[in-house]
């Protein structure tokens, strides 16, 4: 019974699967009954809690905000989640592959100290002032201006971003499952719009503490095996180090974070220390983790002022455990994948992994170990990890998208008072618009894959001069409407500016990366970190022209000119100073650790 | 709020705790075959003699049957 039982369970699926599962190249992996089953129970699950919230989601603060009631633990995991996407997993387990641990500053410098000023220090401004997003803080600050031009960037270039992750995805299944493009990209968006349009926020949020939970109980397992299989860490290094010194493994410093930063030449992704600690850790990583909405939407829709502020610190600590499943499956992907015949396993990038080829390109390594260790039913629940991460993401992009076109765009521009209703409908109606802009880009990016590094830079474009303006109108209170504007604008070109810079004279590399051993990570690093300045000193100089606004209409918007709720006192295992020091101190412990 | 709301932390715990039923399930199964019945392990898994699915099955399984039950509707917290 036994065996025919297990035979049942471990029998090839691909024979009975119906007509849409077109299988286009032989697959890496062929996912059984058992595995199946996974996968279709977290669909069931997923469409479930969003019709459960449907009765949930009638107002446009429940729609929106979640009903401001999230907690502290709800919001922080979602703050996580959200950008916890199925590029952030692969693709960061590609880069480390490739890198070495170097990948995991995006995860460390480029995450952490963001993430707690966000909790610690703007938190209090964005919430005490009740904006539903991030350009309605810059409408209360500067005026409308800054609001829509703003809220349009934002709004498109998320739709946009979601459809390249939706690509990226449905490419990754073709190759791992060999499964149908249209099949992995209808399907789930598809699910997607059904629980974000019914449940709105709440729900987003809901499934991304799920996703969460069950993007670590699928690749947890990975590393752990992984290691038992190397003898532990210090196994690994041994047998990196062997592989080294017998050429097997191209040389370099794959195991510190900090060594090999002295100089641009002497690190593969040929960057500088000052790039890692001030483009990184200062304006990509306060950029994205202060200013995009994609993300504080998730901390607005907190229940109080101390749980919105305990959220970002809450997941600072998941955020420093997450290259445990990302940055650890790469790494020892190095040693331990091998071919068909036994050798050792070699990764390529993309250019070169084209199909026929009979190589994996670095993206597929978190797939490959997965297929390495996981069996039937562990795999199935490992590909439902990668699906969660897409969805979180994805569910993410929308919900803000939703958020920022009705509040930001729709009503100060189309339909000004209109009952509250009316805007809770324009906003289902905007996730599932925003899923169908998304299916385009996908398709789009499909039939012309370079458009997909264009997308990627213009994303990079506004963040970075954002930031720049938000933290002038939080702390400074001189900043004026027209210092705000012009500063969001000239910071956008600048950024423009040089990549085109670059784009059309690769020499100027030199003079935007400050070497001419740079390479295209540090450019992204350094565009930024010039952005933000140049918005900064625009803000200022123009500011500097023109009248403030009186103090009294600052309250709940500037530094220095709001008047903080009390909160009642707490034991110190609650308070959100005493959880900011543990992070601080474990993320300065990681670094010293790996250094 | 209304007091029958359910909380994610149920959702979660349902889910795991099915989870945790099929890949336990399937554990105790590989496990009786290959010991008892002369059975293969899956093909092209590496270290399938530590039985994962049995432990990260059970392990599944007694972390959502924990939050099945500490977050069940109508059991005041």
């Amino acid at each position: 019974m036994f065996a025919s039982l297990s035979g049942f369970f471990a029998a090839g699926f691909p024979g009975r699967l119906p007509a849409v599962l077109v299988f286009s190249a032989e697959p890496l992996a062929r996912l059984r009954l058992l595995d199946l089953a996974v996968i279709a129970l977290y669909f069931v699950m997923v469409l479930w809690i969003g019709f459960y919230l449907k009765r949930q989601a009638n107002t446009s603060e429940e729609f929106f905000m979640a009903g401001r009631e999230m907690t502290a633990w709800i919001a922080g995991l979602s703050f996580v989640s959200a950008n916890l996407g199925s590029l952030e997993l692969m693709g960061w387990a590609g880069s480390a592959n490739e890198y070495g641990i170097l990948a995991a500053h995006w995860y460390w410098v480029g995450a952490i100290p963001a993430m707690l000023f966000l909790g610690m220090v703007m938190m209090p401004f964005y919430y005490v002032c009740k904006t539903h997003s991030v350009p309605g803080y810059l409408k209360l600050r500067y005026g409308e201006g800054a609001r829509i031009v703003s809220a349009v960037s934002f709004a498109f270039m998320t739709v946009l971003m979601s459809g390249v992750n939706m690509f990226a995805m449905a490419e990754v299944m073709k190759v791992v499952l060999g499964w149908d493009l249209n099949f992995s990209i209808i399907v789930s968006s598809l699910a997607v719009a059904i629980y974000v349009a019914l449940g709105g926020l709440r729900s987003a949020i809901f499934n991304e503490v799920l996703q969460f939970i069950l993007i670590w109980g699928g690749a947890l397992l990975v590393p752990i095996l992984g290691l038992i299989e190397t003898g532990g860490w210090t196994g690994f290094k041994a047998r990196l180090a062997h592989n080294i010194q017998s050429g097997l493994t191209p040389a370099g410093d794959y195991t510190h974070m900090w060594r090999s930063l002295g100089h641009f030449a002497d690190n593969p992704m040929g960057i500088h220390w000052t790039g890692i600690v001030f483009g990184l850790g200062f304006a990509i990583s306060c950029g994205y983790w202060t200013t995009d909405f994609l993300v504080v939407q998730r901390v607005l829709a907190a229940n109080s002022l101390r749980s919105a502020r305990l959220a970002p610190v809450i997941g600072s600590f998941f955020k420093m455990a997450v290259p445990f499943i990302v940055i650890l499956p790469g790494l020892l992907g190095l040693v331990v994948l091998q071919n068909p015949d036994g050798s050792l396993l070699h990764l390529v990038g993309e250019n070169l992994a084209k199909p026929g080829s009979g190589l994996h390109s670095y993206n597929e390594v978190l797939p490959l170990m997965m297929v390495r260790y996981l069996g039937p039913g562990l795999l199935g629940l490992g590909i439902t990890a990668l699906i969660a991460g897409f969805m979180s993401g994805m569910a993410g992009n929308v919900s803000a998208f939703s958020a920022v076109w009705t509040y930001d765009i729709y009503q100060p521009l189309m339909v000004k008072n209109a009952k509250d209703e009316h805007y809770v409908t324009v906003g289902r109606w905007a996730t599932i618009l925003g899923v169908l802009i998304s299916i385009g880009t996908a398709y789009l990016v499909m039939h012309a894959a370079g458009i997909m590094d264009y997308v990627q830079a213009l994303f990079s474009f506004f963040i970075s001069p954002l930031l720049g303006v938000v933290l002038m109108g939080m702390f400074w209170k001189r900043a004026t409407k027209a210092g705000g504007f012009w500063g969001l604008l000239i910071g956008t070109l600048t950024s423009v500016g040089l990549w085109a810079w670059v784009y059309f004279e690769p020499s100027a590399l030199r003079y935007v990366a400050l070497s001419p051993d740079a390479k295209t990570m540090a450019e992204n690093m350094y565009r930024a970190l010039w952005s933000v300045i140049v918005s900064i000193l625009v803000t200022f100089v123009v500011s500097l022209f023109g009248k403030a606004r009186p103090v009294a209409e600052l309250n709940g918007l500037v530094y220095g000119a709001t008047i903080l709720p009390k909160e009642e006192p707490v034991p110190f295992y609650k308070n959100e100073w005493f959880w900011t020091i543990v992070a601080i101190v474990f993320f300065i412990a990681l670094n010293i650790y790996f250094w | 709020m209304p007091a029958a709301r359910i909380s994610i932390w149920f959702f979660i715990g349902v889910l795991l705790t099915v989870y945790g039923v099929m890949i336990l399930g399937y554990g105790i199964v590989e496990w009786v075959n290959v010991a008892h019945f002369g059975g293969q392990y899956p093909q092209g898994v590496q270290l399938p003699q530590l039985h994962a699915p049995l432990w990260w099955g059970a392990m599944l399984e007694a972390l959502g049957l924990f939050y099945t039950i500490k977050f069940r509707p109508g059991r005041s917290r």
